[in-house]
């Protein structure tokens, strides 16, 4: 657990000292900041729906750009084997970049705290949807971050496993959208395999065990795809 | 200190290591020798656990390398070809970063890291990004990695490969300083550096050990001819043959270089049971030739690895 530290350590300084950091967390503010706040003011309702209605979808193309790199650049450049040949075991490994991809997710959702604080000087904000909000927020990219990696793991080509990373994060998001492409049989499943579906329930407040389960699963089966592949290779 | 038993390695159905045995003892420091894709990186990336064997056992001291992976990672420092290093860190970073995972408390961290500065001339790049240092100096710093915790196995993946020959001579001097106390393995196709630097030699060809031995005693027993050269003035080639091939002993006589107006400079292929160099000086006595080059070639590593790695 101690190694799993020093090497989340090691990933968000990282982060932090190359302008991947800033640059992703910039467009995540401007993007989410535009779309909420243009259409905020019509509304005259003080909460933030619309700023978690979006969420996924901005979630599903920023947190594979964010986690592309973990395993493929190791990988290209061939680190992977001074790594690995470290005293730590495949776990630490994988428990320090997934640990550090969810700290830079929460990283980016911190500044976004300034709008319910605004919101709550102009109106009679609840509180209790915004805590779900950002509970679900921290599951949901969680959850994304655990299927980024398992991308990134797949190639040592980072475009690729950004293209792979987003694709299924953005059919996570989309396929409760999509029920009508499906036999009716199958409805009640895919309907639940739909990350959004899940997210919008935390995000109204209601912190449900289903819910939660769903996007631990998500992160459990991300890592345990990414144990597959890593173990695979060697 | 380790023993390998019939370590094998499949890639798919491509066998880079077939059966390989071999025992490796405290303090020594061991040459793997092979030309390329004959399997030495794939050897040494199963000692260091990066790539599990298809079959075989590997034990370093009293663990077993499937069971006890993490305590044997402990023991070894491992530097990989071409030093694969982040290349977006600076060298205090990286190294600082490497001691931490390796358990270095702040104190050792920075007496370690001082002592591989000196021991490794990192002096003026301590605060240098990875990715603008020279072939060279990333390979030190990969060394410097690869002796974070002093460690009693050091194995190091062509430690010389792409540098300068000042660089390649201090880095084998460094070697060679480790390989006083600590058990090496090395791996190269540089006939040289394993001379220089190491005690035993384990030469591999397509995946196979085909030789296993001291540097010493491998020049001795390889081949039955020694070759004895010969400069000589005012001398035929035809009468030089006739005089010399009935020497008992002389196998063959061959002219090297037939440039017209030089001298003659002949190769004898002589029996190596006995040293013939005497018997031939007084033959050329005899004579009115005049005697300007005479030696004797030694066998070297060279001569043994080409004809051990052979393509038949």
């Amino acid at each position: 657990m101690q190694q799993a530290i020093r090497i989340c350590n090691k990933e968000l300084k990282d982060y932090f000292i190359s302008p991947i950091a800033y640059i992703v967390i910039s467009i995540f503010l401007l993007v989410t900041g535009w779309f909420f706040f243009t259409t905020f003011f019509y509304y005259n309702q003080a909460d933030l729906r619309n700023f978690f209605g979006l969420l996924p979808i901005t979630f599903a193309f920023l947190i594979p750009a964010v986690t592309m790199r973990l395993f493929s650049e190791e990988m290209n450049v061939g680190s992977y084997e001074l790594l690995l040949t470290l005293p730590v075991t495949f776990k630490d490994i994988l428990l320090g970049k997934f640990l550090a991809g969810v700290l830079f997710v929460a990283a980016a959702l911190v500044p976004t705290l300034a709008y319910p604080i605004c919101i709550a000087f102009m109106g009679d904000l609840d509180w209790g949807p915004v805590a779900g909000g950002y509970l679900g927020a921290l599951l949901l990219g969680a959850a994304f971050v655990a299927v980024g990696l398992f991308s990134s793991s797949l190639t040592r080509n980072q475009i690729i496993a950004f293209i792979v990373g987003t694709a299924i994060c953005f059919s996570l998001t989309l396929i409760d959208k999509m029920l009508f492409f499906f036999p009716s049989s199958l409805l009640g499943v895919i309907g639940y395999l739909g990350a959004d579906f899940h997210f919008q329930n935390i995000a109204k407040g209601i912190v449900d065990s289903r819910d939660i389960l769903y996007f631990l699963s998500v992160v459990f089966i991300g890592l345990y795809g990414t144990h597959l592949v890593m173990q695979e290779k060697s | 200190m380790i023993h390998v038993e019939n370590l094998t390695k499949y890639y798919n159905d491509f066998c880079a290591v077939d059966r390989i045995s071999v025992d490796i003892h405290k303090g020594e420091v061991l040459g793997l020798l092979g030309p390329n894709g004959a399997g030495k990186t794939t050897t040494l990336r199963m000692l260091t656990g990066y790539f599990m064997p298809t079959s075989g056992t590997i034990r370093v001291k009293d663990y077993l390398l499937d069971e006890n992976l993490l305590e044997i990672k402990k023991l070894m420092g491992y530097l990989p070809e071409s030093a694969p290093l982040y290349h977006n860190m600076l060298v205090f970073d990286y190294l600082d970063y490497v001691a931490k995972i390796r358990g270095l408390d702040k104190d050792q961290r920075a007496v370690r890291i001082r002592q591989l500065v000196d021991l490794c001339g990192l002096g003026e790049i301590m605060h240098r990004s990875i990715h603008e240092l020279s072939k060279g100096l990333n390979q030190r710093v990969g060394l410097a990695h690869a002796m974070m915790t002093d460690p009693e196995i050091l194995i190091l993946d062509e430690p010389t490969s792409g540098l300068d020959p000042n660089q390649i001579v201090e880095i084998r001097e460094i070697i060679r300083k480790i390989g006083e106390e600590k058990t090496v393995i090395l791996s190269t196709h540089i006939l040289s550096e394993v001379e220089a630097t190491c005690d035993r030699v384990v030469i591999i060809n397509n995946g196979k050990i085909v030789a296993d031995d001291h540097v010493e005693n491998l020049k001795q027993t390889a081949g039955q001819k020694h070759f004895i050269h010969l400069e000589l003035c005012n001398a035929g080639f035809q009468e030089v043959c006739r005089g010399l091939n009935g020497i008992e002993g002389v196998v063959n006589t061959e002219q090297i270089d037939d440039t017209p107006g030089s001298s003659l400079r002949v190769r004898l292929a002589c029996e190596s049971a006995v040293d013939l160099r005497e018997t031939i000086y007084q033959t050329i006595k005899q004579t009115s030739w005049v005697l300007i080059g005479f030696h004797l070639e030694t066998k070297t590593l060279e001569n043994i690895f080409r004809e051990l790695t052979k393509e038949d």
